[in-house]
């Protein structure tokens, strides 16, 4: 009984909190941006492989995403791809990172339907600059 | 009669070089020095008993005065002149040229040589560069390092109030990341120094042909409403003057098969179908009632399907290209047998379909479908001339309905581990 209402309020918060899907390989940049999110109150979830990137995401509902474009299994052009071709997901901000700073990777992004792009190495200010304007009409 | 004026020049060169006087030479072969002053001059032909008499008084074979040695020198002469783009008068000049100064002959010859061993050195490595992907996944490494390292530091910096434990953490992991980056930063600059003074900009007439036609969209309005030789040839000394000779020549095959298509089957009616089906093109050709590879070289040209093109010929050599990002046609080197075109080569007649995605991060995937065009048979038991030809189509985004055979770009720069078709071993440390 306890324990059930427990549950119920943790979904709760859960669904009231800043929720981040977090898509990211390299495991340094995943910790230092689950910090530095974190601290800005966002609750983190990090996947470490494209494969099932997608099926999470859609799962999971999340205020936004934040995309590696290398990843093993899949490619983050192909999850955004996956992630547009949704009706209900179409507004989703996503956040696309990439550590080859060719222009063909951003145009291919713009016209994936990505809401913004960021090349590596960004610094701590951008990320979490960029992660507030991306959600400043649908999160406090 | 080019010979004729060469002739003079070589007979005043050799007695110059023996320092006798043109009088000297004049009267032991007994003839006046102002006719001879006309012969060296390349005013008269000479000939006949007179040659053999020079060229025993010079103590030089005859046809050394006349002919043949420089054969291989005047062909030199004649590429430099083309590389140079002189003018068909100064082009003709280069007999007189050799036969004057033929030091200086040599010297242009042995460095035209030079250049054009250079100019293929270069394009390779260009070629390596552009679709190298050890270089592009070391400038990965190197960038997602710095990121990381970038990211933990601000952290730390920033933040006076970090618990202890969090400081630990991130030290430990700047540690790592540092060395990686020193590492990566290292292995880079080692793979460029390899590659050192290799300038870009070179190109081949295949390479100015695809240029030309990428410029175009690979779309010739002309050519589709009427097409004809003539038609072409107005299109090649009107807008393709700029192209070197060579790439005019394959140029000209490339748009006749152009406008020979557009007749088979124009762009309009190609439209309409695949409007109606789908990209698919044996299905396409059968409603259509064309070859299936005039299908593929038309759907190619349809800007709204943003198709690749490759297309060899029976020696598996790459004859026309239609690049598409993604998939790398290389150059010089020779392609992965594993393609579907060189399988369709094999298999004449047949029409594979086959989604495939060359090896390597980032990878893009396309419904490859190839096939082998069968020439005009020139004669009686003489193989016809055959053609493969292969349509790369992206493949839908997050598709994976069907199966993904991974091929490379060419062995050297190819990281498959264990592949049967492996010519030589890849330069890609893996």
């Amino acid at each position: 009984m306890w324990d059930r209402r427990t549950r119920a309020r943790a979904r709760e918060e859960t669904r009231m909190g800043k929720h981040v899907v977090l898509v990211e390989d390299e495991t340094n940049i995943a910790e230092a941006i689950r910090f530095l999110l974190s601290r800005d109150g966002w609750r983190v979830e990090t996947l470490a492989n494209g494969g099932n990137a997608a099926q999470v995401i859609r799962a999971a509902r999340p205020d936004l995403v934040i995309l590696d474009v290398m990843l093993p299994g899949k490619t983050g052009f192909e999850i955004l791809a996956e992630l547009r071709c949704e009706d209900s997901l179409a507004e989703l901000p996503i956040l696309m990172l990439t550590a080859r700073g060719q222009s063909r990777d951003r145009e291919r992004a713009l016209a994936a339907g990505v809401s913004r792009f960021m090349t590596k190495p960004f610094s701590n200010d951008e990320m979490v600059t960029a992660v507030r304007e991306l959600t400043s009409g649908t999160v406090s | 009669m080019p010979h004729d004026t060469v002739t003079g020049s070589r007979i005043r060169e050799r007695r110059v070089m023996q320092g006798i006087k043109q009088a000297d030479l004049a009267r032991k072969i007994g003839i006046s020095a102002s006719y001879l002053n006309l012969i060296e001059h390349n005013r008269r032909r000479i000939g006949g008993k007179l040659l053999l008499d020079i060229a025993a008084t010079l103590e030089v074979e005859p046809q050394a005065l006349t002919e043949g040695a420089e054969a291989a020198l005047l062909a030199v002469l004649d590429e430099a002149a083309q590389a140079a783009n002189l003018s068909a008068d100064d082009t003709d000049q280069a007999e007189a040229f050799a036969g004057r100064f033929p030091g200086w002959a040599q010297a242009l010859v042995a460095s035209q040589r030079r250049a054009a061993a250079l100019e293929r050195t270069v394009e390779k490595l260009s070629d390596r560069m552009a679709h190298d992907p050890h270089l592009a996944d070391a400038m990965h490494e190197l960038l997602t390092t710095a990121a990381a390292v970038r990211s933990t530091a601000e952290i730390l910096a920033d933040d006076a109030t970090l618990e202890r434990e969090w400081q630990d953490r991130f030290h430990a992991n700047l540690d790592v990341d540092s060395h990686r980056l020193a590492q990566s930063a290292q292995s880079l600059v080692g793979y460029l120094e390899q590659m050192k003074g290799a300038p870009g900009g070179v190109k081949s007439p295949q390479h100015e042909v695809e240029q030309y036609l990428a410029q175009h969209d690979f779309h010739f309005p002309r050519l589709e409403a009427s097409g004809g030789a003539a038609e072409v040839d107005a299109v090649l000394t009107q807008d393709a003057a700029a192209l070197s000779e060579a790439a005019r020549f394959i140029l000209r095959a490339v748009l006749m098969q152009v406008s020979e298509d557009a007749r088979a089957l124009g762009l309009p009616r190609l439209e309409e179908s695949v409007a109606a089906i789908g990209v698919d093109p044996v299905a396409l050709a059968a409603r259509l009632h064309v070859p299936v590879a005039i299908v593929l070289r038309r759907l190619a040209a349809l800007r709204d399907v943003g198709a690749g093109l490759v297309v060899c010929d029976r020696s598996g050599t790459v004859i026309f290209r239609k690049s598409i990002d993604g998939f790398s046609v290389p150059q010089f080197d020779s392609c992965c047998p594993l393609w579907p075109l060189f399988g369709a080569l094999a298999a004449a007649g047949t029409v594979l379909h086959e989604r495939v995605g060359q090896l390597g991060r980032g990878q893009v995937q396309f419904d490859a479908y190839a096939t082998t065009e069968l020439g005009q048979a020139p004669g009686y038991n003489t193989p016809a001339l055959a053609r493969g030809m292969m349509l790369l189509v992206p493949a839908p985004p997050g598709d994976v309905s069907r199966a993904v055979a991974a091929v490379g770009a060419t062995c050297r720069i190819c990281p498959q581990t264990h592949c049967p078709a492996r010519r030589e071993p890849s330069i890609l440390k893996s």
